[in-house]
């Protein structure tokens, strides 16, 4: 079963929290694979889990049940393959450190020369635009800059897929363009995978080859739609095709299934 | 510099360095000389001899301090004060990371320290004198006594605090045990911990009279002591006038050191606050 191609393969994923209260069970039943150099969007209503999913996935939280596997291997706490982006930027780059810094610490502990890690720092730091602002501290910065940052503390860490949980939810709409386009071109030109999850339509469908759309909690996917839109996309244009909006609608309307609850739960995942 | 630049209309962005910091000195000593004149005026019309105008007191002050009484008592007292505020930040920082970080061992503790924090650390110096004897152990142990409690509790509250988002990315980064702890818990734990040194710093300058009160045969509070049972009047203020003036010096230093290490801390609030 496993092929040389699935880089992440997730199989009836289930996570129940149990507070005092009683149990809370956030995830259902999530199935789906991803290949090497795949660009996934994960999309779902509002309180879906989509957090605790991809917490689940990165090896910062244990499932209750299922298997998640990273080439193969079960992942069982946080991999080198696998770096992540996290929302708050605010909260997620260290403050007492400069912008070199921040994106160094991930490096110290791999066995690297002195020069191979300046030069992946340089490296990372150029790829996001930021090459001038290595020796600032990430407050000094605008919101959309510390993201960058914090994309390029995962890019130096050199994983085989980037993790990006609603990454861009606090910047403005312009820096959020940039952004998405930024991850557009780190996927295309540095061939890494990237499992994007958002909470916007439109910037699931512009961004990803694929769309999974997530139903309300308990979570499960609802559908695992490919976006057939040309590999080229630009803000202007791509958002402007046809294509683009019969998709959106499309996703759109699955939301809105997923929040009614229409949307009947897999027996089982094929 | 002329005093006259301070008193121009131009804003303070368009003045010198240095006649800003002469107009902040100005002000930061304003006051001061103003109760040097009034004490020099009330201390030459009174008669009772407590309280000997400030030139007398200077005069006691070069004769006393300055030559062999700064070898025999004012250098061994701030070497004990040292030695006792270093002891006090290495250990609070250290059992308090450990505590901080350990949840069990912080509600094993908690009552505990809460107790050993409420005694009054003078009380102790006849415990740990029968233990120790009369040594300048004995007096650095009772500095301690007292000086460790706020650096310990707010290096405790400091790295229970440690943001969680902070923590779960040294986690998804794999980022190891000791750099996590250097990089990551003790940055963040700084603010409180300077909070905590800067408490104990005055606690142990008062510690260090104390223990030196009680027991000593030299050492700045042995003196102060000695000169006021001998009625040395302008000797004793003098005394309480050095005392003064180290207290303001550890406030300066530990003001420079907190500038250094919490330059982040700072910056932060200064673009909040813009």
């Amino acid at each position: 079963m496993p092929d040389r191609s699935t880089l992440l393969r997730v199989e009836h994923l289930r996570k129940v929290y149990e507070p005092t209260t009683g149990s809370v069970e956030a995830i259902g039943d999530v199935t789906f694979t991803m290949d090497a150099g795949e660009l996934v969007c994960i999309v779902g209503p509002s309180g879906c889990g989509k957090t605790t999913l991809l917490k689940c996935l990165a090896g910062l939280l244990r499932p209750t049940s299922g298997v998640v596997e990273m080439d193969g291997a079960k992942v069982t706490g946080p991999s080198p393959a696998m770096a992540v982006v996290f929302q708050e930027y605010g909260r997620s780059l260290y403050p007492w450190l400069t912008v070199r810094g921040n994106v160094e610490l991930p490096l110290r502990h791999k066995k690297l020369s002195r020069a191979d890690r300046d030069r992946l720092v340089a490296d990372a730091l150029e790829t996001v635009g930021l090459a001038h602002a290595a020796r600032s501290h990430p407050w000094q910065l605008s919101g959309g800059m510390q993201q960058r940052v914090a994309i390029a503390r995962a890019i130096a860490y050199q994983p085989e897929v980037l993790i990006m949980d609603e990454p861009f939810a606090a910047v403005d709409a312009q820096t959020r363009a940039d952004l998405e386009d930024l991850v557009r071109e780190l996927h295309t030109s540095r061939k890494i995978s990237v499992l994007f999850v958002t909470h916007d339509i439109d910037e699931s469908v512009y961004l990803g080859q694929r769309v999974l759309v997530l139903s309300a909690s308990p979570t499960w996917v609802q559908e695992d739609l490919a976006i057939d839109l040309p590999p080229e996309r630009d803000q202007i244009t791509t958002r402007a095709l046809p294509r683009f909006t019969q998709l959106r609608t499309h996703v759109y309307g699955e939301i809105q299934r997923a929040k009614r609850g229409q949307a009947a739960a897999p027996r089982s995942a094929p | 510099m002329t005093a006259d630049t301070g008193r121009t209309a131009s804003t303070p962005r368009q003045r010198g360095v240095g006649s800003r910091i002469a107009a902040s000195f100005r002000y930061a000593l304003g006051l001061p000389m103003l109760l040097l004149v009034v004490w020099g005026l009330v201390g030459t019309n009174e008669t009772s001899g407590f309280f000997p105008d400030p030139l007398t007191i200077s005069e006691a002050f070069v004769d006393t301090w300055v030559g062999p009484a700064f070898v025999e008592d004012v250098l061994p007292s701030l070497y004990r004060l040292g030695l006792g505020v270093a002891a006090s930040i290495v250990l609070g920082i250290a059992a308090g990371t450990v505590i901080g970080l350990a949840h069990w061992l912080r509600e094993l503790l908690e009552p505990l320290l809460e107790f050993l924090r409420a005694i009054p650390p003078p009380v102790l110096i006849p415990v740990v004198m029968l233990l120790l004897g009369i040594t300048d152990t004995m007096k650095v142990v009772v500095i301690v006594s007292g000086a460790v409690w706020p650096i310990l509790l707010n290096t405790i509250e400091g790295v229970r605090a440690t943001d969680s988002v902070m923590t779960e990315t040294a986690h998804s980064f794999r980022v190891s045990w000791w750099e996590r702890l250097w990089f990551l818990v003790l940055p963040a734990a700084s603010p409180r911990i300077m909070a905590g040194v800067r408490q104990a710093l005055s606690v142990a300058l008062i510690l260090m009279v104390i223990s030196e009160m009680f027991a000593s045969s030299a050492g700045l509070g042995y003196r102060i002591a000695y000169f006021q049972r001998n009625y040395l009047i302008a000797e004793m203020w003098s005394g309480i006038l050095l005392l003064g003036l180290v207290g303001v010096f550890l406030a300066v230093a530990f003001g420079f050191v907190e500038r250094r290490v919490l330059r982040w801390y700072h910056g932060i609030k200064e673009v909040n606050r813009a």
